[in-house]
């Protein structure tokens, strides 16, 4: 017990070194309005990211349809927060944001779960798809158009705890009853069954939790860029997300912190190239890919308690 | 008195029988097993009693503390969680997570962790995890597997894995536990040792244990009762020695007769 | 009724364009599992080089159609050998990374060398409208269908009568035991991405010819679309493929027609969803189920 709470202090301390690192560079000039939304922006695809790694590398379900969720979060804090321009108005607009995010993957979940491998992926790419043709034509999200002037109520800071947060709440589920039995869906169906496990319920659980979050990085993105349109919110973007998972390895939740990193980082340097830029980043995902097929880190996951352990193993010897 | 009631069962494949009318029962606390030559239907019907096939006819009913249940056009997971697990022929462990995760898994239906306790790690999370863990470590000294919580299904020898797969069905506390071929590929002496296995468990959960093997020497020293399947139907019922010198059943072993 | 045989022609020349690309979807899952996210980039290359034939070296339509054709067929087969044989034996889903990035790379290569700008393609035959019973109809709509199912019956030949035909459908039903029994699985699989690539190629020509516009991003919807035509008729089967293009193309005409042009897409994807939860392998597809 004494042993957990050590390490839940260091995961807290590593937390709150991250923050305090990135206020002191932000103070000294280090970051500048530049820096900050290319971090600002890594945050929000790390939650995007994480949410679809939580679907598709532990539940192993093959979902192409994340930005789908994405929008109805942004939409959701977008129409809250332009009635009520308040911190207060955009948890408002969060919630909403999750309950509508996760009501939709419930009703798409239900009957597509069932689906296996590429036939999943093109029915949640086309769930994905349905969402933005609707949001593209309804008169209260503005048409093709979008919505625009949403008032700023997040910065760096909102999107570093909720980063914090939602990572949490993905490692945490990970490792718990339901975590475990969400993995034996994708270890094996029928051995899973065999000893109990519901295996569409834990998809479905998977999926919604997967669903809510990314509406979290769609709120953000929403009330940090201020204008979102449906097209913001296309296969392209479901795409974005995907390769940020498998790049950084599908199952680890640490890769797909440094995969986010590494596109965001070349994403800024490659600014610099113009119209060869995305030539470039095109030619780097397939020698990355070619050179390291299951992603920069595979399914390797950085743990405190491993590091610890480690450190005691070598001092003991 | 009858755990598990098989009446007048039948799969049919297209136009093919796999399993004909079969009616059989299995009692508490018993340990029986079911042979056949390859083909014969044997792991069909393990697949119909568990779920994983839908019979096309006929009725699996079993004795639970809820009284008299029937299990046919069940999902496999509710006829596991009315009390019968299984392990499988060509071995389906988890293979990419811990032993210890293979075994919790199986126990994901006694454990009442909360989403809510789980997320924010509340103490009562950590007293429900220690409890299990123990469990766990139990359940795996039993097969002298304690020491590999942490390693991989994948990385376990081949009949450390065939024994994981056998305390993972168990620790689903099942009333019946169903082995499809647990000897398969095992040397003589893994052989003994598994024999040796099958009896403690048997005894020591008292549990009913149904399982098909191939290796007669097992089937003979451990059954307390046999069924013989051939072609999808039951050719004979008794016990080893019934067994042994049944006309029928020599004929269908060696090929001869009608 | 005019008006329905008049959505119906449209319908299948739009079809007919589909079903072609999805064919070289097909064949490419058939045989290595890969939604090859590239080809509909394969087919933009296809109608580039019409566009610049005609205009640089005076093809007319049928060199242009067939160079066209076998520029796509090299082209393909580059982009297997150099992306994706590497990664032959790596997780599905690397290879799937892979081939968007090849799509990226195409899309925005061209972009960076030729401009993003969108361009006229040249008038390869002068335009004729015909009238059948006042139903409007366009030489070149003609041309679209007859190519197309020329096309598709001999790929169909192809497949069913040729010793390499027999080899890709070996490879595709098992690729181990294909290789035991003396298939050159490199060359087949090269063969498979060749035939895709050149459907690819004169579905690029024809549909320039149709729409008369092409860009370097044209590839993206239509890819998607054909790959989900392609899902829709059973996916690695050559008849369901050209059958869900036909599917496709009369739905987003018919949607059309009634007024409804905004939900085109949308229909198409309610279709997909619906067809998949009735028939999990699509229509034509048979529904193999896990031995235990």
């Amino acid at each position: 017990m004494k042993k957990n709470l050590k390490y839940n202090a260091i995961w807290l301390a590593i937390a709150i070194l991250g923050y305090v690192l990135i206020y002191a560079l932000e103070m000294v000039g280090v970051i500048d309005q530049f820096g900050e939304t290319t971090l600002v922006l890594i945050g929000i695809n790390i939650i995007l990211a994480t949410s679809l790694n939580l679907v598709i590398g532990f539940a192993g379900q093959f979902s192409l349809g994340h930005a789908g969720f994405m929008a109805l979060g942004a939409y959701s804090s977008a129409l809250v927060t332009s009635v009520i321009p308040t911190v207060g108005g955009f948890l408002i607009g969060l919630l909403v944001g999750i309950l509508v995010a996760g009501l939709v993957a419930l009703i798409v979940g239900i009957p597509t779960l069932r689906l296996n491998g590429d036939y999943l992926a093109i029915a949640t790419m086309g769930a994905a798809e349905i969402i933005r043709i609707i949001l593209n034509n309804l008169k209260v999200t503005n048409g093709p158009a979008g919505l625009y002037n949403i008032p700023m109520l997040a910065n760096w800071g909102t999107v570093y705890i909720l980063v914090v947060i939602t990572t949490l709440i993905i490692v945490n589920f990970v490792h718990s009853r339901n975590g475990r039995a969400v993995m034996s869906v994708r270890e094996d169906e029928i051995a899973a069954e065999s000893i109990g496990i519901n295996t569409t319920k834990y998809k479905i659980i998977a999926f919604v939790l997967g669903a809510a979050i990314a509406s979290i990085g769609g709120a953000l993105h929403a009330n940090y860029i201020q204008t979102i349109n449906p097209s913001d919110f296309g296969i392209m973007e479901s795409i974005n997300i995907l390769i940020i998972v498998v790049l950084g390895g599908i199952g680890s939740i640490t890769g797909t912190f440094v995969a986010a990193f590494v596109l965001g980082l070349l994403d800024m340097v490659l600014q610099n190239f113009g119209t060869l830029r995305m030539v470039l980043y095109s030619l780097a995902l397939i020698l990355i890919m070619v050179f390291k097929p299951s992603g920069l880190l595979g399914t390797w996951e950085f743990s405190v308690r491993r590091l610890f352990n480690h450190k005691k193993a070598k001092g003991d010897a | 008195m009858t755990l598990l009631d098989v009446k007048a069962l039948t799969k049919n494949f297209g136009g093919l029988t796999a399993v004909s009318n079969v009616t059989m029962h299995l009692d508490n606390n018993e340990l029986v097993a079911l042979i056949g030559p390859n083909g014969a239907g044997k792991t069909t019907l393990f697949n119909l009693l568990t779920g994983v096939i839908i019979p096309s006819e006929g009725t699996v009913s079993l004795q639970t503390e809820h009284g008299l249940q029937v299990l046919n056009k069940q999902k496999p997971y509710k006829i596991a969680a009315a009390g019968m697990a299984r392990t499988f022929q060509n071995i389906r462990l988890f293979k990419d997570l811990t032993v210890e995760e293979n075994v919790l898994i199986a126990m994901t239906d006694k454990n009442k962790e909360g989403f809510v306790e789980s997320i924010f790690r509340l103490p009562s999370f950590y007293r429900k995890e220690a409890a299990l863990h123990q469990q766990v470590v139990e359940l795996l000294s039993i097969f002298k597997m304690e020491n590999q919580l942490e390693t991989l299904a994948r990385n376990l020898p081949y009949g450390a894995q065939r024994r994981l797969e056998i305390v993972r069905a168990l620790a689903t506390k099942p009333q019946i536990l169903f082995l499809d071929e647990p000897a398969a590929g095992m040397n003589p002496e893994e052989t003994a040792d598994l024999t040796r296995l099958i009896q403690q468990i048997q005894s020591e959960f008292h549990i009913t244990v149904l399982l098909i093997e191939h290796d007669m020497s097992l089937v003979m020293n451990l059954a307390e009762r046999i069924y013989v399947l051939e072609y999808g139907k039951l050719i004979a019922e008794g016990t080893p020695k019934e067994i042994q010198s049944n006309q029928r059943v020599i004929n269908a072993y060696l090929g001869g007769g009608d | 009724m005019q008006t329905v045989l008049q959505q119906l022609v449209n319908g299948l020349s739009l079809g007919s364009i589909y079903a072609l690309l999805a064919l070289g979807y097909t064949m490419v899952y058939g045989i290595i599992k890969l939604i090859n996210f590239a080809h509909g980039d394969i087919y933009m290359l296809g109608a580039f080089w019409g566009y610049y034939v005609i205009n640089q070296w005076h093809f007319s339509f049928w060199p242009a159609l067939l160079s066209a054709m076998v520029f796509c067929a090299l082209a393909g087969v580059v982009i297997e050998y150099l992306a994706y044989r590497p990664l032959r034996n790596s997780p599905r889903i690397a290879a799937l990374i892979t081939a968007i990035g090849v799509s990226f790379l195409l899309e925005n290569g061209m972009s960076y060398l030729f401009s993003s700008n969108v361009r006229n393609f040249p008038q390869a035959m002068a335009v004729k409208s015909y009238n059948f019973l006042g139903v409007k109809i366009s030489n070149i709509q003609i041309l679209i269908l007859v190519v197309s199912i020329v096309l598709m019956i001999l790929l169909q030949l192809i497949i069913r009568r040729t010793k390499m035909g027999k080899a890709m459908r070996a490879v595709s039903v098992d690729p181990d035991a294909a290789q035991l029994i003396g298939i050159n699985i490199d060359r087949t699989i090269s063969f498979t991405f060749a035939l895709g690539s050149a459907l690819a190629g004169a579905a690029g020509v024809l549909i320039g010819l149709y729409y008369n516009s092409i860009d370097p991003l044209m590839g993206m919807t239509p890819g998607i679309k054909a790959f989900v035509a392609a899902v829709l008729g059973g996916i690695g089967l050559i008849p369901g493929a050209a059958l869900g293009g036909f599917v496709i193309g009369l739905l987003e005409t018919a949607t059309q027609a009634l007024g409804f042009s905004a939900f085109k897409d949308a229909v198409v994807y309610v279709v997909l969803i619906i067809i998949l939860l009735v028939r999990p392998a699509g229509i034509l597809g048979k529904n193999i189920k896990e031995k235990v």
